[in-house]
């Protein structure tokens, strides 16, 4: 039997990499007491398989994990899908919470096949509102924004503009905290997984590149490596450009789309299929 | 006191690994703090990955955190990223539960496991904004505490810490709590109220009270007579310590846990949100061993051997278990396959139904003579974990003089039972630079990893067989503590020859230590106080994480040594004659000075020293001084092997028994009960 859950990671479990995730769910797994499935082989492994890595230091409002179960030879001749979702999160660590859970009929793509743009919340430190749309705009105006990223140890430039499919500001940044100094201002973007995923870090290259590209609007601008970017330190807020100031406060993933045909769908909504409800939900969206 | 969880987040941001530094594990504890509770901070001064999985620190956690006027919380070396990172933004050494700064507890205390580690210490109490000399502190300054392994001979970490424990800490800690509270009630908080206490501010009080305590080193109450200054050995009067007051005993024995049945800790393994070393269910099989290899100093200063009952034993595994979530529980101990029934004990764990047949077991420390096909048999049932032998010598008469008396056929078999059951890598663990260690001996160590290879050839056609071979340590309070270690350069020269002769071997891989770290290892393991300006002028020329080979650096050593009128010939490369005044003279560990000089001699005539257990006490000191004796279930060794005689032993139970015919009468201390050893009648095996 196969599950599809979307959990939620918020809080300081946000500095743990995926690989740790994917421990934490092994581990809460046994402890719930369920049959998890094992590979074959010398060395089995449970049967997990993630949605798109979330870059460390990320939280997210829809992470999700399959999970395959060995019913054979249970009492049970399958699991209500709900109740799982409500025992497993009693098991997981603080920071991790079960948000939907659903049985998954017949075969369906992975996740990580079929999303195609994920969206975020974003918010930052260093810059005015007026500042960050006037950045923004920047950004979605270049026909081209050229960035420097690590691949496997190796840098290679790589155009970011295909990828970005929106970005707008968010309601209700305020220019200027109670206690006089510049608060925090905020994004809402979506970042195509495709021709190759974006990472909040990247996008917010192209933020400062496009300061930097002064008239850059229309034309194609570039960035080098290393300028802005999460939690950016003070060499990177010193850094060259316009850049200066921009530090990413927090990143937050809250929605993961499959696009097909013109019509966008998450691969688990969380309405539809709540936790701890008792209904047994098998109404799983197929994804063709 | 306010949490820096606030100052802390946004720099996580910009360093690696920032889970390192968020807390929340399973089992860690949300301690109340409050005027009736001592708060300890235990440190272990290296990573989090390698120091979080550490089964002392996480006892002591629980111990400290079970009591009702005592709490802990822990702590970690944050890596140079982040150290610079909160160094730049101001912030102190913090706690990992409630990331309260360090200076808030009462104490820190350290687990010293490794001397390579010394400089962190240094490092994290300056970085705590504690005075770095004890000297220095005064009343509103937390107490520095340190134990483990390297304690017993602490002296290179006089100046820094104040108190050292000797032995096991199960027991001592709770004394130690009980007069701190005491101090506490009258410590000088930073806010300026005022002391109140039996011990008010004065500092020196307790140290002087601390040092009445058995197993209680303080090394500020003890100091060098000044008819022993000067003398050849001792140009500075550095040894020979004597205690200043009437009350300090003149000398501190260690303290040893009678049962280890009585403490069933960890009960809650910390079970990390990251990965770490060992990052596994952890269940102590025993402690000590009676094996007398003569190069060990844990073997030495952890006597006698105290097995866990068999049903304790299950019972740990399988709560464990369920309650982490882990799928390999490792069984450990100094000498793992030793323990009475393990193959019963192996078997019980993989057939028991909760476990479903997907939870491997791991037996660390295996000896040769004691790995039998049975045993392989049980531990790759779920997956083969990872296979290491120590022969440690290369040839049979190095290892008589070291006493790890096991025959090239024991390796062999042992080697034979692995391939057969389908490992396909063997990992062969050896010392260099071994008291009268010819090159024949060294070179023997590639003629056994050879003919483990071509065993291996007879199962699989590709076998790896790696030898992984380290220079030798001499430690305190082992018979070879007399011994002058080799240098680098005949470090060096042995690893050379050793890559020769293996180049041509398919199969065989030489792994090696790096000779410099050796030395370096070499001038802490038997340091005495002068040292201690050693370790902090390489500490203040940024030397931390020595034992990461990218921030090692010898040059600072020798450069510190030679700025403090040492050098490695006087610290680490000279023997010492007999009646030399050794730095941890005034510390014991229970064993007799005259049984480690005989062992020595011994050594040196190549006698081997059968296992105790199974053969007649020859009075080491370390039962009969402490009114304990071994507890083990089993009065045979298991069958197989040599079993540490030498001789062939297959049909097992052939080793005359003879225990001591009762306890004997405690000498000094009469709250401590004798324990009797628990002979029951062998078990089939």
């Amino acid at each position: 039997m196969r599950l599809r859950i979307r959990f939620s990671k918020l809080g300081k479990i946000r500095f743990t990499s995926q690989r740790d995730v994917a421990r934490m769910w092994e581990r809460a797994i046994r402890r719930a007491g369920l049959p998890i499935a094992y590979t074959a082989g010398f060395s089995p492994r449970p049967q997990l398989a993630f949605g798109l890595a979330l870059p460390t230091g990320c939280e997210s409002l829809a992470e999700y994990v399959d999970v395959v179960l060995d019913d054979r030879g249970s009492a049970e001749a399958s699991f209500d899908a709900s109740a799982v979702g409500a025992r497993l999160g009693r098991f997981l660590p603080d920071g991790l919470a079960v948000q939907a859970v659903a049985a998954v009929e017949g075969r369906i793509a992975s996740v990580q096949q079929d999303v195609t743009s994920c969206q975020w919340d974003m918010s930052f430190l260093g810059l005015s509102r007026d500042e960050l749309g006037d950045r923004i705009e920047r950004l979605l105006g270049a026909r081209s924004v050229l960035i420097v990223r690590e691949r496997k140890g190796r840098e290679e430039i790589d155009d970011l503009r295909p990828s970005i499919v929106a970005i707008t500001l968010a309601d209700g940044g305020s220019d200027a905290d109670p206690d006089g100094g510049q608060g925090a201002v905020g994004l809402v973007a979506e970042l195509s997984t495709r021709p190759r995923g974006v990472r909040p870090v990247e996008m917010i290259r192209g933020l400062v590149a496009v300061a930097a590209g002064g008239d850059g609007v229309g034309g194609v601008v570039a960035a080098a490596a290393g300028g802005g970017g999460f939690g950016a330190g003070p060499s990177a807020r010193a850094g060259a450009g316009g850049g200066s100031g921009l530090v990413l406060e927090r990143a937050c993933r809250t929605k993961q789309w499959i696009e097909r045909d013109g019509v966008r769908r998450e691969p688990l909504a969380v309405r539809d299929n709540p936790v701890g409800s008792g209904r047994d939900v098998h109404a799983m969206e197929r994804a063709s | 006191m306010e949490t820096l969880w606030p100052q802390i987040e946004p720099v996580l941001a910009r360093v690696t690994k920032p889970a390192r530094y968020i807390g929340g594990e399973l089992g860690a504890r949300v301690p109340v703090h409050g005027p009736g509770r001592v708060a300890w901070l235990l440190v272990y001064p290296d990573t989090y990955e390698i120091g979080l999985p550490n089964q002392g620190l996480q006892i002591l956690y629980e111990i400290l955190n079970d009591r009702d006027d005592a709490l802990a919380e822990r702590s970690y070396a944050p890596w140079v990223d982040m150290e610079a990172e909160m160094r730049a933004a101001g912030l102190p050494f913090f706690s990992l539960e409630h990331h309260l700064p360090a200076r808030s507890f009462d104490v820190l205390a350290f687990n010293l496991s490794a001397e390579l580690v010394y400089t962190n210490v240094l490092n994290l109490i300056d970085l705590s904004a504690i005075p770095l000399h004890g000297a220095d502190r005064g009343p509103a300054d937390p107490l520095v505490v340190a134990g483990g392994h390297c304690a017993f001979n602490p002296e290179p970490l006089a100046d820094f810490v104040d108190c050292f424990v000797l032995g096991d800490g199960e027991d001592v800690v709770g004394e130690l709590n009980q007069l701190l509270a005491a101090w506490k009630s009258g410590r000088a908080d930073p806010a300026g109220s005022p002391p109140t206490g039996p011990h008010g501010a004065d500092r020196s009080a307790l140290l002087r009270a601390l040092s009445q305590i058995p197993g209680v080193y303080v090394p500020s109450c003890y100091e060098a007579p000044p008819a022993c200054s000067g003398g050849a050995d001792d140009p500075q009067g550095q040894r020979g310590l004597r205690p200043r007051f009437a009350e300090t005993p003149a000398l501190v024995e260690k303290r040893t846990l009678a049962d280890l049945g009585a403490s069933p800790y960890p009960r809650q393994q910390l079970v990390p949100l990251i990965e770490v070393v060992h990052d596994r269910l952890n269940v102590e099989l025993f402690r000590g061993c009676t094996r007398g290899c003569r190069f060990c100093q844990a073997g030495m200063i952890t006597r006698p051997v105290r097995e866990r009952p068999a049903e304790q034993v299950r019972t740990m595994v399988a709560d464990g278990l369920a309650r982490t979530g882990y799928d390999e529980v490792a069984l450990t101990s100094l000498s793992s396959a030793d323990y009475s029934g393990i193959e019963q004990t192996v078997a019980s764990i993989i057939d028991d139904p909760a476990c479903s047949g997907q939870v491997s077991v791991s037996l660390p420390s295996l000896r040769v003579d004691a790995f039998t096909v049975a045993t392989a048999a049980q531990i790759q049932r779920v997956r083969r974990t990872g296979l290491t032998f120590a022969p440690e010598g290369g040839t049979w008469r190095m290892r008589q003089v070291i006493n790890k008396l096991i025959r090239e056929e024991d390796l062999y078999a042992a080697v034979d039972a692995a391939f057969s059951q389908g490992w396909r890598r063997v990992k062969l663990y050896f010392l260099i630079g071994l008291p009268t260690e010819t090159d024949e001996d060294t070179l023997g160590i590639v003629a056994l990893a050879r003919q483990c290879v071509e065993i291996g050839r007879r199962y699989h056609a590709n076998v790896a067989v790696t030898a992984s071979v380290g220079g030798f340590v001499p430690k305190a309070q082992t018979p070879f503590q007399w011994f002058g270690q080799n240098t680098i350069d005949e470090l060096t020269r042995k690893v050379q020859l050793l890559r020769e002769a293996a180049r041509p071997v398919r199969g065989l891989t030489i792994r090696w230590h790096d000779p410099k770290a050796t030395a370096v290892e070499g001038i802490v393991s038997r340091g005495d106080r002068r040292i201690g300006a050693v370790i902090e002028d390489v500490w203040r020329h940024g030397g931390t994480f020595q034992e990461w080979s990218e921030h090692f650096d010898l040059d600072r050593w020798t450069a510190a040594l030679e700025r403090a009128g040492l050098s490695l010939e006087e610290v680490v490369y000279r023997h010492r004659h007999r009646d030399e005044i050794l730095p941890w003279d005034h510390l014991s560990a229970g064993l007799h000075r005259e049984f480690l000089w005989q062992d020595w001699t011994d050594a040196l005539a190549e006698h081997g020293l059968p296992d105790c257990r199974w053969t007649p006490c020859y009075d080491c000191g370390a039962c009969t001084g402490f009114g304990i004796e071994h507890v083990v279930a089993s009065a045979v060794p298991p069958a197989g092997g040599s079993q540490g005689t030498g001789q062939d032993l297959s049909t097992g139970g052939q080793v005359p028994v003879q225990f001591l015919t009762g306890p004997p009468v405690p000498s000094g201390g009469a709250e401590r009960t004798p324990v009797s050893a628990g002979v029951v009648p062998a078990e089939e095996c």
